[in-house]
């Protein structure tokens, strides 16, 4: 009895338990609505459906949060990731565009690696005004976040610059083992960023940081260049996403693409358990958290929620689960079930889990 | 004086936080027209009755009367409006308000509803003026220096028709100068009848302006004293505590050879080394094996001592020498590739990471000297951690554990494992027994032994003066920011003879040239 009782506070008392629930209620109240939304169908060797819309829709978000994460693990916050892939978008758009053969693979992946270049020297600034300057987090990344809109858009010339490839469109629409490839890119970039954090001591020293900076220091850490790494790994995440906005819709729009999205971003890295003033994070719980977000906004659509009404909604649930996610509001409720349970345990699993 | 009605009695007074009796029954008289100087060392209690005089904490026993009514305040702002003022020793003014709004701030004068700035300018101009304080008082606070904005503090303070004045460690960070021009406003507030609490960590301030001493350790009240029938020693005798004789030294700790050690090639030599508004130029040889106990009371520079050899503070005057070879130790990186580790007294805020596994904490240090694309493997960690948490008998022996789960004897354990899996060459202190059972104190205090029979140095810096004396080859003294003696621990030294040397500031025997 005793064993049963722990074993589901164990259950409940784990980080994810919380942001599933909300996201398990969210996908069935959807089901109610529309039945035939849980049905997964395979047409021409792609799956399609609305699930697998939800996972496509929410790989941009998935990639800004994951950078996000990491750099508000150091206790920090970046604002300009919108701007950043509005910017790598419209780059990469404006190289193709040039390109005498706008479906010669050659010319698309060149187009990337320099708009992906660009986003390095973005993070880097960033990373210079944080680490090197000091200046704070949310204000120099701010610098970014309205510049940057402006470089889209000097970049475009002001204009939405249309392209016809198709090498280029598949990053956003296209499908890779029957899967869309925007899901297979987050997944990878989703393991490209959990191995460089948990296979290095990457992770753990950004946690130092972000938990006791001055601790860190004492300890021999060398925090700047720590800061400054995580700026240029968010810009880069952001690239990524700005390419898979843009492919989508086979246009860059500077003043379009990637707008609010550093919100739902940072969004989705609280949902997912990490906290707002750093220390540990949670790369599977960030995924978690950027799926509700985007089952929040599909569903907002799906079930034709009046869109005056639409936003108003989609905060009522953002505020129900950050509740449900906070200890301090969850304590009410547990002191009446069992006490004493050990917390040891579930921390360490919730930590296990990480590199998932 | 005595014939005078006190202003202010404290009788009996207790305060207890859980676990802790940190007032039992102290008794606390202000004299109008007084500098009364409050001592004591860390976890003495002045800070407590201070607190509980000016409303913080309510009292858990006794009484307060002032000018023979009796009071309890509820707060700061009803102690102020009573009389009784703070400045604290962080000047808890606001630096981005102009000098005359700091002033005035919450009791601006006013005409018809809105703010008299002219009339508010004037009277912070009179003011300041009484103290002979002539200032810009539309400047930003934050443009001047501590000392100004510490005087500014307190012409704030007594224009509240102060009759107390409470001054709590003013001093720490003001230079030569600001400390004579600060002590000259106290002369003429005590001359115009008010009563002062003088905090601080200095002997000879405390000896250049206080009337009388009164004497706080472990809670309690050791006694009430005119500073002129109190000699020096005598008051570090009573702040420290005596009982220290009694206790026998471990069995072969300092029967080293002393000069076998001294023999050979110091491992650092700090030549001049200082750092201005931290601790005055300092000449110190750490020999490998040897211990080096740093003594001295509260604040005088011990932990700025060890935070220049560390790199965590930059020494801005003289050298270094690691080896004998010149070195520049400008951030704990550079210290810690040249085999120097620090622990330091503030566990929670600069030595470990709360959210952290002990797992994680200990390897910390080592994992930031290979750089995090060479992960100390995961074998390797648990076999180190393992061996640690064993030796140092780290409870509970869960690795996973986050570090701020566990009780302050064990997070200093995990603090000193961090260090010793970086073997390093030079093992730096600081208080590393206090706040820890007595169990684990001697666990630490064998372990300093020997590491130093294993040929480690140490520079061990503690406020007992037994413990220092137990484990040391060689007994620094500091006083007042400055190191101002140098003794070989051989049979001839006792507590008594440090004491002297932290009294007096200079002992003549076996003192070397500093």
């Amino acid at each position: 009895m005793s064993t049963a009782r722990t074993r589901l506070a164990g259950v409940t008392g784990h980080r994810l338990f919380w942001p599933l629930v909300v996201l398990v209620v969210l996908l069935a109240a959807n089901t109610v609505y529309r039945p035939s939304f849980l049905s997964v169908e395979l047409k021409n060797g792609h799956l399609y459906g609305s699930l697998i819309d939800i996972l496509r829709l929410s790989a941009p978000l998935i990639l800004v949060a994951l950078g996000m994460s990491l750099v508000i693990a150091t206790g920090g916050i970046d604002l300009s990731v919108g701007s950043v892939a509005a910017v790598c978008g419209a780059i990469a758009c404006l190289y193709i565009s040039e390109q005498p053969d706008q479906n010669s693979l050659g010319g698309v992946l060149t187009a990337v690696a320099i708009a992906f270049g660009i986003a390095l020297l973005l993070g880097a600034w960033n990373g210079i005004l944080v680490a090197g300057i000091g200046i704070q987090p949310i204000i120099a990344t701010l610098i970014l976040m309205v510049a940057g809109r402006g470089l889209a858009q000097l970049v475009t010339s002001g204009q939405i610059i249309t392209i016809n490839s198709e090498p280029y469109k598949t990053i956003g629409v296209g499908h890779l083992l029957t899967l869309p490839f925007a899901i297979i890119i987050a997944l990878a970039v989703t393991l490209v960023v959990a191995l460089l954090t948990r296979r290095t001591a990457l992770g753990m020293i950004i946690e130092a940081v972000g938990g006791n900076a001055e601790a860190s220091r004492l300890a021999g850490v060398r925090s700047r260049r720590i800061t400054f790494l995580v700026y240029v790994v968010s810009a880069a995440c952001a690239a990524v996403a700005g390419f898979m906005m843009t492919a989508n819709v086979s246009s860059a729009d500077g003043n379009a693409v990637g707008l609010w999205v550093e919100l739902d971003a940072i969004l989705a890295v609280v949902i997912g358990g990490t906290s707002l003033v750093g220390g540990r994070f949670y790369l599977s719980g960030t995924i978690v958290g950027a799926l509700i977000i985007q089952t929040l906004t599909t569903s907002v659509y799906a079930m034709n929620i009046d869109p005056q009404t639409a936003l108003l909604f989609k905060a009522v649930v953002v505020i129900a689960v950050c509740l449900i996610q906070a200890p301090a509001f969850r304590a009410r409720f547990r002191r009446r079930q069992a006490p004493g349970v050990p917390p040891a345990a579930p921390v360490e699993k919730q930590k296990e889990q990480v590199p998932a | 004086m005595s014939q005078r009605h006190p202003v202010l009695t404290m009788t009996a007074i207790s305060k207890i936080f859980p676990g802790v009796r940190a007032l039992n029954g102290v008794d606390f008289r202000l004299f109008p027209g007084e500098v009364h100087a409050l001592m004591g060392e860390n976890g003495a209690g002045k800070s407590t009755l201070i607190k509980v005089l000016t409303g913080v904490y309510s009292t858990d026993a006794g009484t307060i009367t002032l000018d023979g009514q009796q009071v309890s305040f509820a707060g700061p702002m009803q102690a102020t409006a009573a009389g009784v003022s703070t400045v604290y020793q962080e000047v808890n003014l606001l630096p981005n308000l102009s000098v005359a709004e700091n002033i005035f701030i919450g009791r601006e004068p006013r005409r018809l509803g809105s703010v008299n700035w002219r009339e508010m300018r004037r009277r912070a101009k009179e003011l300041l003026a009484r103290i002979d304080l002539h200032i810009d008082v539309t400047e930003l606070l934050g443009s001047y220096s501590l000392a100004v904005q510490q005087m500014v503090a307190i012409a704030r303070a007594v224009d509240v028709n102060a009759r107390v004045l409470i001054l709590d460690e003013p001093t720490s960070s003001l230079d030569a100068d600001e400390v004579a021009q600060l002590m000259r406003i106290m002369r003429q507030l005590r001359d115009d009848g008010i009563a002062i609490v003088f905090v601080t960590h200095f002997l000879d301030q405390v000896y250049g302006i206080a009337d009388r001493i009164t004497v706080l350790r472990n809670g309690r009240l050791v006694g009430e004293y005119p500073t002129a029938e109190l000699p020096q020693i005598a008051l570090v005798e009573k702040m420290i505590g005596k009982e220290l004789d009694a206790l026998e030294r471990l069995d072969s700790e300092t029967d080293r050879d002393r000069a076998a050690i001294a023999a050979g090639e110091p491992f650092v030599a700090a030549d001049g080394l200082g750092r201005t508004g931290s601790v005055a130029p300092f000449s110190l040889t750490i020999h490998a094996g040897e211990v080096v106990g740093l003594a001295g009371l509260l604040g005088s520079g011990r932990t700025e001592v060890a935070r220049l050899f560390f790199g965590a503070d930059r020494a801005d005057q003289g050298r270094l020498a690691v080896d004998g070879a010149p070195a520049t130790i400008r951030n704990p990186v550079a210290a810690i590739d040249r085999g120097v580790a620090f622990c330091s007294e503030n566990r929670r805020t600069e030595g470990l990471v709360g959210e952290l596994s002990v797992r994680e904490n200990i390897i910390l240090a080592m994992q930031a000297a290979r750089g995090w694309l060479r992960p100390v493997p995961r074998r390797k960690q648990d076999e180190l951690v393992e061996r640690y948490i064993k030796a140092l008998s780290i409870r509970p022996a869960n690795p996973d554990m986050p570090v701020r789960n566990l009780s302050g004897g064990n997070q200093q354990k995990v603090l000193l494992a961090r260090w010793l899996i970086t073997e390093p060459r030079l093992l730096i202190l600081d208080e590393p027994t206090r706040g820890i059972d007595i169990g684990a104190k001697t666990e630490i205090q064998r372990l300093v032994a020997q590491l130093s029979d294993g040929g480690m140095a140490v520079l061990f810096i503690s406020a007992e003066l037994e413990e220092v004396l137990r484990l040391s080859h060689k007994v620094v003294v500091m006083r007042d920011r400055r190191l101002v003696a140098q003794l070989d621990n051989d049979d001839t030294l006792d507590a008594d003879r440090v004491m002297r040397a932290i009294a007096s500031g200079a002992e003549q025997e076996g003192l070397e040239k500093v």
